[in-house]
């Protein structure tokens, strides 16, 4: 079994699992048992002034599902912890006094105004928890108050109170962004300026997950209005990785410390989080899609992986992926694969046919006793037959080896790397040495 | 009061529960998620195998992502719009030798998408909110006959409607359906299905029901041409092959045909079954009649068929089912004898290589009841025939001018009442172009 400990900001972690801030992590008796369960730490969700605010008292969640309603993607419109201050700081005290071992890291959000983020970053700090986490995300219902998103969408306000912040606690400044921005990067570079820790990715994405065509509303419905949600879960996966990797591999930001989180469902999903430089990860959707017993197969799963690699530390994972996150234009323009389909595998549904015939480039042949096949003249290597293809590994892409003519274009594969930046048809292309 | 041991034919011998449960739903309804479920493993191919396997050449995948959308109705009307018997299709259709055998996902993993039963899912759903989703066209004037009130006289008649005909359709029997009435298991098509769906299929109006009127009897074919435009003929299969052994008229010999009608229009409680019960034969009527017989409670039914298992005309699915019902099946084995001092006591087998080449030796086994289901045919003269069945070219076209023909007294198919629906219709078709012709 591989060693999963983690240190984050010179946070401990039995492993680098994170529960985020969000409903899973609202009490003490959740935080508690997601412990028991093996997590590694919790954010606790997000704290603000008294009067603590409400919740509607209708549906706070709406969603998407695949087959057999496996869901997908979920969307929230709950707001920050609905609950005293006081009992909340208990809590945490509590808790953390009895899981010394685990990561306690609180979410703030406050006005945007000194004096009450160092009110209270000083009750955090009486708790004895190891962090704080700036909530500049949430997009819904806090943002309409000056909160949340509408800090985050505003990188002079991000540098702003995280300079605060930073003034006003000796613990490290985790902050949290809002992936409802054109650049990343921005932000990011912002709440380095203002001296953050860490920068924490992504909180929700403005959403509206289905209309009720019926009542002609957007779900989820209160009383047959509906206000556009946060979006989490599987689906926002994608998303998350390349807002990641374009600050790992940012110059200016290189070294920023990045605790990942979007659609983290499995040990696989967290490690690709790793490898495109976050440090550890952050869980919400799937811990409330299954309950907090999925952090064993997280465990389990990224140990296995580890082990198989040889890898002794988490750390040996993290950024792994960075230096192969390209720009398109420096992509090997000289590189010539072709679809391959496997005879044997194939099953005849045609799917690959129908993709590239109705909607590509014409490039699969199809036969009276249903034998697809692929024409080398036509291939550009597009990858759609083999994402439409319901076998796996049937319709594989196989590079060309240098030497060897491509059929479509009479070229020869040329074994010297060449890019955009020096190709011909580039009228800004740089003349080769 | 019987029992399973009781010696004889005599009814009563389960409980009226035991009975309700043996002959419930053998495959009850997808629910609303089950369906979606089944729907999602459709891979929506191109120019689909199963299409091409459907002898009624229904858009399979086009229904399927409409039941996984949400639309059931607008799946059935996909359906139903190339074959008006799909509820009962659905229900009946060998579909593991058909659509479920060609499907993809049967090469790939041995598990078809359920095909058979997304579309009863479908066909029900539309027949239960009650809506006919098919119009006459404007009436042409022209009359057709159509003898035989089955799956291929159905189809055919509703296709004529539909094109503005109006339709008269003769039934010797006092009920329409045909084989789906009279001669499918009952736990096939429960709930008085049969009826049901002739009801539904008759909303399309023009149809005129005419029943008692058996050709030959009551009506003869120079009388129907000379008072239609058109005469399409539907008649089935009446007779029964005879075993021509000695003893076959014993009591207690009879007909699974007559046997499976019985089961259909009667009281199950009140219907008798011996104790040790012999089919003979090896088609869906065979399975038919044996599996029912043990449901009723027969305590050993025997099915004897003189080839090979692999020849046998009943599905793999339908020997697994009768032998899981506990049905023990015999092959390789032809009879030779009835025995018994009036009624049937024993029934004797010579068994018999696959040319039916006798070996030598043979076997007796207890029987105080047996049917004979090995095969029917057509009672009737008056047209060209192709061997024991009404010759047909085309789309159904008789020797005779405006006769058509189709099902399975029909040359040519198979005797299935999904390709009776497919012959049906086609001849409607051809009917309807002809007059528009003439």
């Amino acid at each position: 079994m591989a060693d999963l400990t983690s240190d984050f900001l010179g946070i401990k972690s039995p492993n680098p699992f994170w529960l985020a801030s969000a409903p899973p992590t609202d009490k003490e008796y959740n935080v508690r048992r997601a412990f028991e369960a093996g997590w590694g730490g919790v954010v606790w969700k997000t704290l603000g002034l008294d009067p603590h605010i409400v919740n509607v008292n209708g549906p706070r969640y709406g969603a998407i599902w695949g087959a057999d309603r496996r869901l997908l993607g979920l969307n929230n419109i709950e707001l920050i912890t609905d609950r005293p201050l006081e009992v909340n700081l208990q809590e945490i005290k509590m808790v953390k006094r009895d899981y010394p071992d685990r990561a306690m890291v609180v979410s703030l959000m406050v006005p945007c105004e000194e004096a009450p983020w160092r009110f209270i970053l000083e009750k955090v700090e009486d708790t004895g928890a190891d962090a704080v986490e700036l909530n500049f995300g949430c997009p819904h219902g806090m943002s309409e108050r000056g909160m949340g998103s509408a800090v985050g969408q505003v990188p002079e306000y991000i540098e702003m109170v995280t300079r605060w912040a930073k003034a006003n606690t000796r613990m490290p400044v985790i902050v949290k962004l809002t992936p409802n921005i054109t650049d990343i990067r921005k932000p990011a570079a912002a709440a380095k300026a203002g001296g953050a820790d860490a920068v924490s990715l992504i909180n929700t994405i403005n959403s509206i997950t289905s209309v009720n065509l019926d009542l002609f509303a957007p779900e989820p419905t209160i009383d047959g209005k509906g206000a556009h949600g946060g979006y989490c879960g599987p689906a926002v996966k994608p998303i998350a990785l390349n807002m990641v990797a374009e600050i790992a591999r940012d110059a200016d930001l290189v070294g920023l410390p990045v605790s990942g989180i979007g659609g983290i469902t499995t040990w696989r999903d967290a490690a690709e989080f790793m490898a495109l430089g976050a440090g550890n990860v952050q869980v919400c959707t799937a811990a409330m899609t299954y309950g907090f017993k999925i952090v064993q197969e997280m465990i389990s799963g990224l140990s296995e992986y580890m082990d198989e690699k040889g890898f002794s530390s988490v750390n040996e994972i993290v950024g792994r992926a960075v230096p192969n996150c390209s720009d398109w234009q420096h992509l090997n323009l000289n590189y010539v694969a072709k679809a391959k389909i496997d005879q044997e595998l194939c099953i005849k549904c045609g799917r690959c046919y129908a993709a590239c015939e109705d909607t590509s480039h014409q490039a699969i042949a199809m036969s009276d006793d249903r034998v697809f096949s692929v024409k080398d003249d036509e291939c550009v290597a597009c990858n759609l037959c083999v994402n439409v293809c319901p076998v796996e590994d049937c319709i594989t892409m196989e590079a060309m080896t240098p030497g060897q003519t491509d059929p479509r274009t009479g070229r020869v594969v040329e074994p010297d790397y060449a890019n955009w930046t020096t190709h011909p048809n580039n009228p800004a292309a740089e003349a080769a040495e | 009061m019987a029992d399973q041991l009781s010696a004889g034919i005599v009814a009563g011998r389960l409980s009226p529960e035991e009975l309700e449960a043996n002959f419930a739903d053998l495959h009850p309804r997808l629910s609303d998620h089950e369906a979606l479920v089944a729907s999602d493993r459709c891979y929506f191919c191109h120019d689909a195998p199963c299409i091409t396997a459907c002898p009624t050449d229904i858009d399979i995948p086009l229904f399927i992502r409409q039941i996984a959308t949400g639309t059931p109705e607008a799946a059935a009307k996909t359906i139903l719009s190339q074959n008006i018997l799909g509820g009962m299709c659905a229900r009946v259709c060998p579909t593991e030798t058909l659509c479920e055998e060609a499907c993809v996902r049967e090469a790939a993993e041995g598990k078809p998408v359920k095909i058979g039963q997304l579309q009863r899912y479908a066909t029900d759903t539309l027949m239960a909110a009650g809506i006919h989703p098919f119009s006459r066209a404007a009436p042409t004037g022209r009359r057709i006959a159509v003898v035989g009130a089955g799956p291929a006289g159905l189809a055919c008649a509703h296709r004529l409607a539909m094109k503005g005909h109006d339709v008269d359709i003769l039934d010797a029997r006092e009920k329409p359906g045909g084989l789906n009435e009279f001669g499918i298991a009952a736990y096939k098509t429960v709930d008085g299905f049969a009826q049901a769906e002739v009801d539904w299929l008759m909303q399309i109006g023009g149809i005129t029901w005419k029943p008692g009127q058996m050709l030959g009897r009551d009506v003869t074919l120079e009388a129907l041409k000379g008072a239609y435009d058109a005469v399409f003929l539907g008649l089935g299969l009446a007779g029964v092959n005879a075993l021509g052994v000695e003893g076959d008229d014993r009591k207690g010999v009879l007909d699974a045909v007559d046997f499976i009608a019985d089961l259909r229009q009667g009281d199950l409680s009140g219907l008798s079954v011996g104790r040790d019960v012999v089919v003979i034969g090896g088609g869906m009527t065979a399975v038919d009649a044996a599996v029912q017989a043990k449901l009723l409670g027969a305590l050993n039914v025997t099915l004897v068929y003189r080839r090979s298992r692999a020849r046998m005309n009943a599905s793999v699915f339908e020997q697994d089912l009768a032998a899981s019902k506990g049905v023990r099946i015999i092959c390789n084995a032809q009879p030779v004898a009835v025995h018994g001092n009036g009624a049937v006591r024993e029934i004797e087998f010579a068994y018999v290589d696959d040319d039916l080449k006798e070996t030598g030796e043979t076997v007796r086994l207890a029987a105080d009841q047996v049917f004979r289901a090995i095969g029917q045919s057509l009672e009737f003269d008056g047209l060209a025939m192709d061997g024991r069945k009404i010759a047909v070219t085309g789309a159904g076209r008789t020797s005779m001018d405006g006769v058509w023909a189709g099902g399975d007294c029909a040359a040519g198919g198979d005797d299935l009442t999904v390709t009776a629906v497919a012959e049906g219709r086609d001849a409607a078709e051809d009917i309807h172009a002809t007059l528009g012709a003439g």
